[in-house]
């Protein structure tokens, strides 16, 4: 789309630069000329993902719901939306299962796990490494809804985990009614960990052997070596893997949506869970928006330290 | 010299029938709740335990190898993905070009933007998204839906896109600016072709990201028979009172495999199976 007016421009030409009086308007027009092609996409992003975000804004502020005298002309209605919040019983607690489940389930279960079954492989042999690192993945690239359905039988009351409980003799409780937040969270780890598995693997493997050899020469100890050589070599990925487990947990639904839909009663509704509700269930529009717009707050804080934690490496 | 590396050796040996050892039983309990849904497949009696099949049938996939139950909802699936991957690639593509050929003042923003939202919980976005889409009038369009995938998608394309056009070195296209050819030339005839393995890439793993998206579908297409698998396989969960746990197992099988085909294809396409790790990073 840019035919006519890029070619000359990219090669720069034989003239000095910024010396003649219509340079800098030239330069404009230029950047304009190049930076057209990004037209698309930044039609795309602004109109379906940033209008959004500011209309989430906006529509926390009013009484919108999705049927009723509402529905068609919501009215501004300020902060009502957040102090009903606040006020209900169900989203503090909703907050703190939120908390919960991020810091068990991505913070501690999937960059745990990840890296332990990462270190674990440096020195495994290679037909384990492959079987294993391949179930691993498969949890992972499964479609949700599916993973989610394997993760539900597993932990229902006649399920997979129970029938082993009792080969050992172990009546195991109706998990998902008893335990939801627990099914849950090892349910995410099971199928998250792939991730963190494959970025500290690449870790590890930048990490170059020598160092660690000469560490064994010297006398340090295999836990040793990892303490105090491997963990802070790949301390770079550990913080910008936390990061992003710890965003892509946050929007984790589908997953309890099938398995405990959110239940026993409010037991592991968290956050995106409580939002869907409001405003799809209960048609409370304004107020489910209220709820998106503090997790949308959360993500935006977590990204603006992800990028933070980047920055060497974009610019 | 020889000496501490004899005295390594047991401990060495050691320490890797170790690692075998806590893998397998790792790798064991990961893949539990896979053999139940293969298991339960092709088990004409099947619960949610694993078990052997007293007699292997293939009646549950004949089951619901109907319209209604499968054939249309993959096939929605598959013009869900395949509008959304196509939609990516070319604005992610275009969108690549200035920002990996001209120092521009955009530039950074640009991607810092782009980057942040990568990090947006879209699970978030869900409740104005919906508002957005009564507004327009865009509730159960099929086309809509895929705009807003392709949004979601966007972002994680553009830093992938990106990094894979870096990698093609400015001094091919540089002859071909001299002779006269236009930007959107030398992108089509030089640079595209020269980095067809990373826009296969970045297309499959859209496809396999929109194709396993529940929630996008799930509230923004109404029609059952515009829904894809994933909305469709959780209504005949959630429905019937009495889940018909095989059918159920093999609806999964035939919905998951064509997901798991292409990471195949994409981990032998490009740099391994890190490729769509690697990509989040940036």
């Amino acid at each position: 789309m840019t035919a006519v007016l890029t070619p000359a421009t990219a090669t720069g030409g034989p003239e000095t630069p910024g010396r003649r009086p219509g340079e800098k308007k030239r330069k404009r027009l230029l950047a304009l000329a190049h930076s057209a092609p990004l037209l698309p996409a930044v039609l795309l992003l602004a109109v379906f993902l940033f209008g959004p975000v500011i209309s989430s804004l906006y529509g926390s502020l009013t009484n919108a719901s999705i049927t009723g005298a509402t529905a068609a002309n919501a009215e501004f209605v300020g902060l009502k939306n957040y102090f009903d919040l606040f006020g209900d019983p169900d989203f503090p607690k909703s907050v703190l299962l939120t908390i919960v489940f991020l810091v068990a389930s991505a913070i501690i279960g999937q960059n745990g796990v990840g890296l332990g079954l990462a270190v674990l492989m440096q020195s495994a042999n290679k037909v384990v490494r492959t079987l294993v690192s391949t179930i691993v993945v498969t949890a992972w690239v499964l479609p949700e809804i599916v993973a989610s359905f394997a993760a539900y039988a597993f932990f229902h009351d006649g399920g997979t985990l129970n029938e082993m409980l009792g080969v050992f003799g172990v009546e195991g409780p109706n998990w998902l009614y008893t335990f939801p937040m627990f099914a849950v969270i090892l349910a995410n780890v099971w199928r998250g960990t792939a991730f963190s598995m494959l970025v500290y693997t690449a870790a590890l493997n930048d990490v170059p052997p020598e160092i660690r050899e000469a560490a064994e020469v010297d006398g340090a100890k295999g836990w040793q070596r990892f303490a105090f050589i491997t963990v802070p070599m790949i301390r770079r990925s550990i913080s910008t893997n936390l990061m992003l487990t710890t965003l892509q947990t946050l929007s984790v639904f589908a997953l309890i949506f099938v398995m405990t839909g959110g239940g026993p009663g409010t037991d592991s509704t968290t956050l995106p869970l409580l939002a869907y509700q409001e405003a799809f269930k209960f048609g409370e529009l304004g107020f489910g928006t209220a709820i998106a717009t503090i997790l949308l707050v959360v993500g935006a804080l977590f990204s603006i330290a992800y990028i933070r934690a980047l920055r060497p490496e974009v610019d | 010299m020889t000496a501490p590396i004899s005295m390594a050796s047991p401990n060495r040996r050691a320490m890797k029938a170790l690692s075998n050892g806590v893998l397998v039983v790792i790798g064991i309990v990961f893949l539990l709740p896979l053999v139940w849904l293969v298991l339960a497949s092709v088990d004409s009696s099947a619960t949610l335990s694993v078990k052997w099949p007293e007699t292997f049938t293939l009646g549950n996939f004949t089951a619901i190898l109907t319209p209604e139950r499968s054939l249309i909802p993959l096939l929605n699936s598959t013009m869900l993905s395949g509008g959304c991957a196509i939609l990516t690639v070319v604005a992610s593509l275009l969108a690549a070009y200035p920002l990996s050929r001209y120092k521009m003042r955009v530039n950074k923003p640009f991607l810092y933007g782009v980057l942040f939202g990568t990090c947006l919980p879209i699970t978030a976005m869900m409740v104005p998204v919906y508002s957005l889409f009564v507004a327009f009038n865009l509730i159960d369009s099929v086309g809509g839906t895929i705009l807003f995938l392709a949004a979601t998608s966007l972002p994680m394309a553009i830093w992938m896109m990106k990094n894979f056009m870096d990698s093609v070195p400015v001094s091919l296209e540089e002859a071909a600016w001299t002779d006269g050819a236009s930007a959107m030339t030398t992108l089509r005839t030089i640079v595209v072709p020269l980095m067809r393995p990373g826009i296969g890439v970045v297309f499959i793993f859209v496809f396999i990201q929109t194709w396993g998206n529940f929630f996008i579908p799930f509230v923004l297409l109404l029609s059952p028979d515009k829904q894809p698998a994933a909305v469709s396989i959780f209504s005949f969960f959630g429905q019937y009172g009495a889940v018909a746990y095989g059918q159920l197992a093999a609806f999964s099988l035939l919905y998951a495999v064509p997901v798991l085909a292409l990471y195949v294809l994409v981990t032998r396409l490009g740099g391994g199976s890190f490729a769509l790790a690697g990509a989040v990073k940036g």
